[in-house]
């Protein structure tokens, strides 16, 4: 719900089937993103380190893909930023697991990077919009969101 | 949204990965414990999966060890976002929590509870004499200089009464030999009027060497009354150098205290002076021995030992400046300018060498192969030397024209103790850099000598006063 715009974009990379399904997005986007992606898939729920990247797998098809370990340390920043609180709880593995919940000013922080992620993705769309009409020569399929 | 079941009994095979893999992952400190639990279970979540898909165990241990990324990129990720953890820090609870599970702390640890009693019972004890009208001022009475070491050193051996685990009987002779010596130097009638002084050379001798001897004493108490063991004798060469310089910070500490005092006084016009001298010195001096004993016991496994450290840069210094020494005096043919108190000054230099090779000693692992550094501990050992027998040929020939004093035996003795020592230690050096004998030698060597030390100072603190008649 929180990611409308950042998933709808991912989907339309995925479902575009003129585009590479292996191109990686760039790592300082990546990092950029990784806050609100957390935060959003936590206020779905509590949840888990290897649950949360699946589930950004899932929402991205692929497209976004983090190398696992690096999710961890991003958790720890949003812990220690009172973003996010951990728990551990006995896994059905036996194992203990540490257990992701998302915080008021975690849900704020959210809001806000929500608004940020808008203007630019509004910012992008009206560029690539005007781009297209100016320059058709560019190829078109990696600039402009299909149906929108 | 994901289907882990309960494990399926994986191979011991695959176990000894996961496990070599955790301990590689844990030899950073910037992973705790529970991260690196927190990991582990992703990586086996991961391997899990892998496996439900068709992988061989081997094969899916590869691929989620490729996914989970690299472990020297994941430190530097780790390290990045808890840099703090690159500090150790001193966690002042008694064992550190680990495992992300919230330790249960006592408000205040129980081994801080004593120290801070007993550095009141230290601050009130330096106190209480003035009750009785004893005034701290030594050129009016020299109780305190005398006394200090009573008053302050059984709250230092009292933690360690209390700390290790020591029969009743140790407990109880820790305890008389403070006592008896008390009463002992207390009752020698020394001289009260020497010419020119206000007090008696062999009182102020035994008020030099007594602090050292009772010292000695607290490392009885220290090594839990078992005075066996070289192991132990070095671990109280270790603390005594750590107590000094966490003493020394805690001074530098009080004195920004006081002067703080001072100014926020006399900003209302109020004279702080009588209770900081009266009160805070004295009172902040006995505790603050008591608390950086505390100090040091509590962090001796977290933080680096700084004695050590001290002797690594001041050694080749100290020896850059021994061989100056000897250059410019070769150079410009001066002779050693015999004055009374050359000797004294020459003890303190070999002090000073003594302290930097025990404390080098006290830190190298005895089984290292011999290094440059040994070198510059035996050249600093060796110019020492030289210096100390051009200064005491020098002083030879003349000390019989000064007379033998309380002082000049004092002095001439700690000479012939300290050389010995050092003279020793060259011996074993050389040995050991020539590989004819075990650098334990060196170890055993000055543990040993501890004996030597505290036997002199015992001496010259409570037999000097009768052979020289208390003058």
């Amino acid at each position: 719900m929180a990611l409308q715009c950042m998933v709808a974009l991912c989907k339309h990379r995925v479902s575009d089937t003129s585009l590479d399904p292996t191109m990686s997005i760039n790592k300082d986007l990546v990092a950029a993103s990784s806050t609100p992606l957390v935060l959003a898939i936590l206020s779905e729920g509590d949840s888990y380190g290897y649950a949360i990247l699946h589930r950004v797998r899932e929402l991205s098809g692929g497209a976004l893909e983090w190398t696992d370990g690096m999710l961890y340390p991003v958790l720890h920043r949003l812990e220690r930023g009172g973003l996010v609180e951990s728990r551990w709880e006995k896994a059905d593995t036996g194992r203990r697991r540490k257990y992701y919940r998302v915080t008021k000013s975690g849900l704020g922080q959210l809001a806000d990077e929500r608004r940020q992620w808008r203007a630019v993705d509004e910012t992008l769309r009206k560029v690539w919009a005007e781009l297209a009409v100016a320059r058709p020569d560019l190829p078109s399929t990696t600039l402009v969101p299909q149906g929108r | 949204m994901d289907a882990m079941g309960s494990e399926a009994p994986q191979s011991g095979a695959l176990e000894d990965q996961i496990g070599a893999w955790r301990v590689h992952l844990r030899g950073s400190r910037a992973i705790s414990a529970a991260d690196a639990e927190e990991l582990e279970d992703h990586l086996r979540q991961e391997i899990h999966g892998l496996i439900e898909q068709g992988l061989s165990a081997d094969e899916a241990f590869l691929v989620a060890v490729k996914r989970i990324g690299a472990i020297d990129t994941l430190t530097r990720e780790f390290a990045r976002e808890h840099s703090d953890r690159l500090w150790k820090q001193l966690v002042l609870a008694g064992n550190g929590s680990e495992a992300g599970a919230a330790p249960v702390e006592a408000w205040i640890p129980k081994s801080l509870g004593v120290a801070l009693l007993l550095a009141v019972g230290a601050g009130l004890s330096i106190k209480a004499p003035t009750w009785f009208g004893i005034p701290f001022d030594p050129d009016v009475s020299v109780f305190y200089p005398q006394n200090i070491g009573f008053l302050v050193l059984p709250f230092i051996a009292g933690y360690f009464v209390w700390a290790r685990p020591m029969t009743g009987a140790a407990a109880l002779m820790t305890a008389g030999v403070f006592v008896l010596s008390a009463v002992l130097v207390n009752a020698f009638p020394f001289a009260t009027t020497t010419p020119g002084s206000s007090v008696a050379d062999t009182q102020l001798l035994t008020i030099l060497h007594l602090p050292i001897v009772l010292w000695f004493w607290v490392g009885v108490s220290y090594v839990g009354g078992r005075w066996v063991g070289n192991d132990r004798r070095m671990d109280f060469v270790r603390f005594t150098g750590e107590l000094f310089i966490y003493f020394v910070l805690i001074g530098l500490g009080g004195g920004v205290l006081i002067g703080t005092t001072f100014i926020l006084f006399e900003a209302i016009g109020v004279d702080a002076e009588p209770v900081v001298e009266n009160w805070i010195l004295p009172c902040g001096f006995a505790g603050a021995t008591v608390v950086a004993t505390w100090l040091v016991e509590a962090k001796q496994s977290v933080i680096e030992n700084m004695a050590p450290v001290l002797t690594r840069v001041f050694a080749p210094l100290f020896t850059l400046l021994f061989l100056a020494f000897l250059v410019t005096m070769v150079w410009t043919g001066r002779g050693i300018d015999v004055e009374r108190e050359v000797l004294i000054a020459f003890d303190l230099l070999l002090v000073v060498v003594f302290g930097l090779l025990l404390y080098s000693i006290s830190a190298r692992d005895p089984l290292e192969a011999p290094g440059l550094v040994d070198w510059i501990h035996l050249a600093l050992v060796a110019t020492a030397l030289l210096v100390d027998v051009l200064a005491l040929w020098a002083i030879g020939s003349r000390i019989s024209d000064f007379g033998f004093t309380p002082n000049r035996v004092a002095a001439l003795g700690e000479n012939v103790v300290l050389l010995v020592n050092l003279a020793g230690s060259a011996w074993l050096y050389l040995r050991f850099l020539r590989g004819a004998g075990p650098f334990s030698a060196l170890w055993t060597w000055q543990t040993t000598y501890l004996y030597a030390l505290a036997g002199w100072a015992a001496v010259v603190a409570f037999i000097f006063p009768i052979i020289f008649a208390f003058q």
